[in-house]
């Protein structure tokens, strides 16, 4: 029988189409992430090189406490940044996704100019702003509100600021798609059944929106635990995330495997949220 | 050339996955005449369809189109052209340039393209839209901007996929009309897909009924509406009376049926029926007469009935007919029958009909 | 109509964050017009940053740099992302799957991470960093991106309408270019325009690509900003945000046409 013989030919077409990009990156992720993880079980020899051993050693020196303050300040950072972005962001997405359609487009212009700009230049705003003789300082002191100046710049906080202004954006456009699309007469049956405003938004808005929800959380939450630039520079000696650690051993310390180990766990933390967020019904939205 | 059919399907199996969608289905389609495929979904009609079209393959079987099988022939090079069920206009291209693409395809002549698109488009009653895009058309004039697409290409067959389906009532019984004058003009095979039997009866020249990828019966419409070969065939099409029971005699051409809660009845009897077999009998609500109980006349069954409920139709008058336990009957009566006083629910009445007037079915 | 205190409020909220939002960048050009070099004094209107920008040629060379970037990791990317999309689409869904994670995995790997596994790669086949490897960097995180675009739009389609073109009598090769393409492809240049933009903004996976003679503006732009506050910044940070306004208007005027 030669029926299938177009199916076929359908499949070899297919199998093109997508043999040059599997072969990109698999030349140039999956290889690489490989590496990687084969440094990871290796030991460091005397000059920064690498000597190929097979130990979970660099693992296990990870469980060091000295390490583990790095990765729960990451993860304790991450996951304020995104607690943030989602009380600021809510609002701001309702109220636009609730704006006549020629204002939409406006305050969704408004939100996507910062998110094309520049994040080291969004970072450098916030080192203007925020030092010692900064804008801030200045008029709060002009204001009256304060005598002295007071350092936020090189400090946790201002490590915070500068990851919620990087990230809101991510919050906010996935919020915004999901609030647009809940059909508004839905808000009005839950009215027209008795519901106070609270019940309306724990009932009806929060699970409907479930979907854009989690999505802005991961969206935000995952860049900000791997965040680099922004502690970098916002933060002071001991606001050090992981990125910066990976990057300190690598670059620093010249200790690959160790970097290689910590590159791992980080990634297994971000998989395992992803993971989650799979279990948690992110499929259906 | 006209000897072969202009479609036929021997033995055609298809499935998806392990279930089957269409099993041993043989067709033989004639050349020039509008044939539908009547099923409800599910029934492997619209698989059937896309078999043609070269769009599935069969697991088994042949498809000959003009007498050459086709198994080996990609859909683009296929002498067939489909309707799509929502029409599958080209969003991004002008209603001219949606019905050119398959003579562009072809490598047509520009001059030719042109006269061909104008007249097709004439003929579906479009000119001067030539301009638009689909977006601009309303779901009716869409539903001819894809007729035109397919019959500009003067395929061997023109396959429908419930053409008519996305339509409102009215224009649905418009375009039945428009699509059959259509089909004549062209000459062309006509192959449409329906689950709409008053579409498929008032349209087609023969109509098959398809049912779990199977064809059940295939004959013009007058025979699948007045000679349903199956029960299936008989409730699918159009409405129906039924009531079960068994033969308890046969007489020549004759038998006489006993149903529980009613007398018995005399029906033409089935080919090779005898004592014992259980049968249905079924009768088409148009078929039976109503009457007082007391009224005699010569019908061959008379079975009293109280009126359950009624319900005005304008033209007729529709009565809900309690006829025994856990039996109702719908009859139809038309209004004009003289000043006829209408019964009233809780009447008692007399339900006639003659021999001719039912089928009795295997059950 | 009756005014709602809800609303009133939650309009207030939105301004404010608006204002959160807005309020560094619009200082950051005001100042760049300062002519003060230190002090966050304002000493009167002044364009000598903008000039002092004019004349660094290091600050070209890096311009330039990214820009060649931008535009071979673009056009890699897009080749390799959207043929990868229209083969994904057309996979059964079983083995949709597992593609579907390979292609998620480089999207929400930690720029850090990128950065290294490449750097280690690069370090270990012997390839010398520079532009090219800069160059490869970019395009391995942006064909996720092209790909996770375009596919949504392919999403979108009536998957009749390629079937229409083949009943027609096109190719497959035919009934893809003149259907699915010209119905994906805004979202072709939409996608294209976004690897444009995030191979210019790069700046992790570049700091650990680059090696020593490849400087890109963000790299360029970061050595600024850590050997000290300069106005200069100010004004290049000034340009950098009216380019991303303009690539905004850009997209969105692509988007208008689209929908027309």
């Amino acid at each position: 029988m030669t029926g299938s013989s177009g199916l076929r030919t359908d499949a070899r077409r297919t199998a093109w189409l997508l043999a040059p990009a599997l072969a990109w990156m698999g030349l140039f992720f999956v290889l690489p992430l490989m590496v990687v993880f084969l440094i990871s079980f290796a030991t460091r020899s005397a000059y920064g090189g690498v000597e190929w051993a097979f130990t979970p050693a660099n693992y296990r020196d990870l469980a060091d406490p000295l390490y583990l303050r790095i990765y729960l300040r990451s993860c304790v950072m991450a996951l304020a940044t995104t607690g943030v972005c989602l009380v600021l962001g809510f609002p701001l997405a309702y109220h636009m996704a609730r704006a006549p359609a020629r204002w939409q487009g406006i305050w969704l212009v408004l939100v996507l100019i910062p998110f094309w700009t520049n994040f080291l230049v969004r970072t450098y705003a916030w080192m203007n702003l925020l030092r010692a003789d900064g804008l801030l300082n200045t008029a709060l002191i002009g204001a009256g509100v304060m005598r002295a100046p007071v350092e936020i710049l090189y400090s946790d906080l201002a490590v915070l600021i500068g990851l919620v202004y990087g990230y809101l954006p991510f919050m906010v456009l996935p919020l915004y798609a999901a609030i647009e699309r809940l059909d508004r007469s839905l808000l009005e049956a839950a009215r027209d059944l008795y519901a106070p405003g609270w019940a309306v938004f724990t009932r009806v808005i929060v699970p409907l929106t479930k979907p854009g929800i989690i999505a802005g959380c991961l969206l935000v939450f995952i860049p900000s635990l791997g965040a680099y630039i922004t502690p970098d520079l916002l933060g002071g000696a001991r606001s050090m995330m992981i990125g910066n650690f990976i990057q300190h051993e690598y670059l620093v310390v010249r200790d690959w495997p160790l970097g290689s180990a910590a590159s791992f766990v980080l990634m297994a933390i971000v998989v395992a949220g992803l993971w989650g967020y799979q279990r948690a019904g992110g499929v259906r939205a | 050339m006209q000897a072969n059919p202009s479609v036929e399907l021997r033995e055609v199996v298809k499935r998806h996955g392990s279930t089957p969608a269409v099993e041993s289905l043989s067709l033989s389609v004639r050349h020039g005449e509008f044939f539908s495929i009547l099923g409800p979904s599910g029934s492997g009609k619209t698989t059937t369809l896309r078999l043609i079209a070269g769009f599935e393959h069969p697991d088994q079987g042949d498809i000959l189109i003009d007498g050459r099988s086709v198994l080996d022939v990609p859909p683009n090079l296929r002498p067939v052209n489909l309707v799509f069920q929502q029409y599958a206009l080209f969003p991004h291209l002008t209603v001219f340039g949606n019905v050119a693409f398959g003579l562009e395809m072809r490598g047509v002549a520009r001059a030719e393209i042109r006269s061909r698109v104008d007249a097709a488009l004439g003929m579906v009653q479009l000119s001067g839209k030539e301009a638009r895009v689909p977006a601009q058309l309303s779901g009716g004039e869409q539903q001819r901007v894809a007729l035109a697409r397919a019959l500009v290409n003067r395929p061997a067959v023109v396959l429908l996929d419930e053409p008519l389906g996305a339509l409102d009532q009215q224009l649905r019984q418009e375009m039945q009309g428009e699509l059959k004058a259509i089909q004549e003009r062209v000459g062309l095979t006509f192959i449409c897909v329906t689950h709409h039997q008053e579409e498929a009866l008032t349209m087609s020249d023969r109509v098959a009924v398809m049912d779990r990828g199977r064809v059940l019966q295939v004959g013009a419409p007058k025979e699948i509406y007045g000679a349903p070969a199956s029960l299936f065939v008989a409730e699918f099409v159009g409405l129906s009376n039924r009531v079960d029971g068994r033969i308890i005699a046969v007489d020549g051409t004759r038998c006489r049926i006993e149903a529980p809660g009613l007398p018995a009845i005399q029906a033409d009897a089935p080919a090779g029926a005898g004592p014992g077999n259980p049968v249905a009998l079924v009768v088409r609500p148009e078929r039976l007469h109503l009457s007082q109980p007391s009224a005699s006349n010569g019908f061959d069954n008379v079975v009293p009935a109280r009126v359950a409920k009624t319900v005005y139709n304008g033209h007729e008058m529709q009565y809900q007919l309690h006829v025994a336990e856990r039996l109702s009957w719908t009859v139809r009566v038309q209004n004009d029958n003289g000043g006829q006083k209408p019964f009233l629910p809780g009447d008692a009445v007399a339900v006639r009909w003659n021999c001719d007037d039912g089928v009795v079915l295997a059950r | 109509m009756m005014r709602d205190p809800r609303k009133a409020w939650l309009r207030a909220a939105s301004l404010g964050i608006m204002m959160f939002l807005y309020l560094p960048i619009a200082v950051l050009v005001v100042y760049s017009f300062n002519a003060a070099k230190l002090s966050t004094a304002w000493q009167g209107l002044s364009l000598q940053w903008y000039a002092l920008l004019a004349r660094d040629h290091a600050l070209l060379v890096a311009l330039q740099n990214s820009l060649l970037i931008a535009a071979v990791s673009t056009a890699i990317a897009t080749l390799l992302g959207v043929s990868a999309a229209v083969g994904i689409e057309r996979l059964p869904w079983r083995r949709r799957t597992w593609l579907d994670g390979a292609f998620l995995l480089p999207l929400v790997m930690p720029e850090v991470m990128m950065g290294v596994a490449l750097l280690l790669f690069f370090v270990l086949i012997k390839m010398p960093l520079g532009l090219l490897t800069v160059t490869i960097g970019h395009a391995v995180f942006n064909v996720p991106v092209v790909t996770m675009i375009v596919r949504a739009r392919l999403r979108k389609l009536d998957p009749h309408l390629e079937e229409a073109a083949r009943d027609l009598g096109a190719t497959p090769w035919q009934a893809f270019r003149r259907v699915t393409l010209p119905l994906v492809r805004p979202s072709v240049i939409g996608a294209a325009l976004l690897a444009f933009t995030v191979s210019l903004d790069d700046f992790v996976v570049t700091f650990f690509t680059a090696g020593p003679g490849a400087t890109t503006l963000p790299l360029k732009v970061y050595s600024m900003i850590k050997t000290g506050i300069s106005p200069e910044i100010n004004a290049l940070s000034a340009m950098l945000v009216v380019v991303s306004m303009a690539l905004v208007g850009l997209s969105l005027v692509m988007q208008r046409t689209n929908e027309k």
